[in-house]
C-alpha cells in the first residue's frame, strides 16, 4: 500500500503516519521495521533570516515522479507500505515540507529506502523553493544542500 | 494543425516573464529547436531540466504536436 500526498495547506506528518497506519495495516503483521523522515523549515538560509517561502511544482509532473521514485525503490528493496508527503504553497518557518515513512519487514531496507527516497525526491520532483527573507529581498533557491554528512 | 503546449517554471518563468506558449507544429522539432523559436533572445540555460508529457528529457529530444513540454530550473523540493 502506498500513498502520496500534496498539501496545499499545512499538514500534520505525525498524524498523517497514525492515520495512515489505522487506516491501511490494521490487523497486518508484516512489517518489523518503520523509517521515517520529516524535513521542516529553517527560519535561517546561507546566513540570511527567512521570513516565508514559497513552494512551487509542476503539478501534473509532481505526482509520477514521486510514484515513480516509489517503484523505484520497491524494486531495491523488500517494502511493505510507503508513505510519501509534500507541501506546496506559503510556508513558514517550523512548518513541515516532507514527510517520507517507510515500512519493511527488517530495518536495514526500511533505513535505505527511507532515505534513498528523500535523495531521489531532492533530485527528481519538480518542487521550487522561493525564500522571502527578513529583510524583504526574495530569492530562488538554486541547490540543494549535500545528502550525506562529510567524515 | 496541432500544437505543443510549453510550460516554464519558477526562475525560469520570472526570467522570461510568461507561464508558458503555445506552439502550433506541423512537424516533429527538437525540444531545443521549440526554445529557440519561442524565445529568440534568450539562450536555454544550461543547468535548464527539460520533461515531454511529464517525463524527463532531453534537449535533442523529439516533441511532437500534442505534447506537453516544459523547462525548469533545477529543482530544490524537500
Amino acid at each position: 500500500m502506498n500513498k502520496v500526498n500534496i498539501h496545499p495547506a499545512p499538514f500534520n506528518p505525525w498524524r498523517e503516519i497514525t492515520d495512515f497506519q489505522e487506516t491501511n495495516l490494521q490487523g497486518l503483521c508484516n512489517y518489523g521495521a518503520t523509517a521515517t523522515f520529516v524535513g521542516t523549515m529553517r527560519d535561517f538560509n546561507e546566513g540570511d533570516d527567512v521570513a516565508e517561502m514559497e513552494l512551487e511544482h509542476y503539478p501534473a509532473m509532481t505526482e509520477k515522479q514521486l510514484q515513480s521514485i516509489i517503484a523505484d525503490a520497491e524494486q531495491r528493496w523488500p517494502l511493505q507500505h510507503v508513505l510519501l508527503s509534500h507541501r506546496v504553497g506559503l510556508i513558514k518557518p517550523a512548518d513541515p515540507i516532507v514527510l517520507v515513512s517507510v515500512w519493511s519487514a527488517h530495518r536495514a531496507a526500511a533505513f535505505d529506502a527511507c532515505r534513498e527516497i528523500m535523495e531521489a525526491l531532492k533530485h527528481k520532483a519538480p518542487f521550487w523553493k522561493k525564500e522571502n527573507l527578513s529583510s524583504g529581498e526574495s530569492r530562488w533557491v538554486a541547490s540543494n544542500t549535500p545528502g550525506f554528512s562529510e567524515d | 494543425m496541432k500544437a505543443v503546449k510549453v510550460l516554464y517554471f519558477a526562475s525560469l518563468r520570472e526570467l522570461l516573464g510568461k507561464s508558458g506558449d503555445t506552439l502550433p507544429l506541423d512537424v516533429e522539432q527538437t525540444a531545443l529547436t521549440i526554445w529557440q523559436t519561442l524565445n529568440p533572445n534568450s539562450s536555454l540555460p544550461e543547468s535548464c531540466l527539460i520533461a515531454i508529457n511529464q517525463e524527463y528529457a532531453a534537449a535533442d529530444s523529439i516533441v511532437n504536436a500534442g505534447d506537453e513540454l516544459a523547462f525548469f530550473p533545477p529543482v530544490t523540493g524537500g
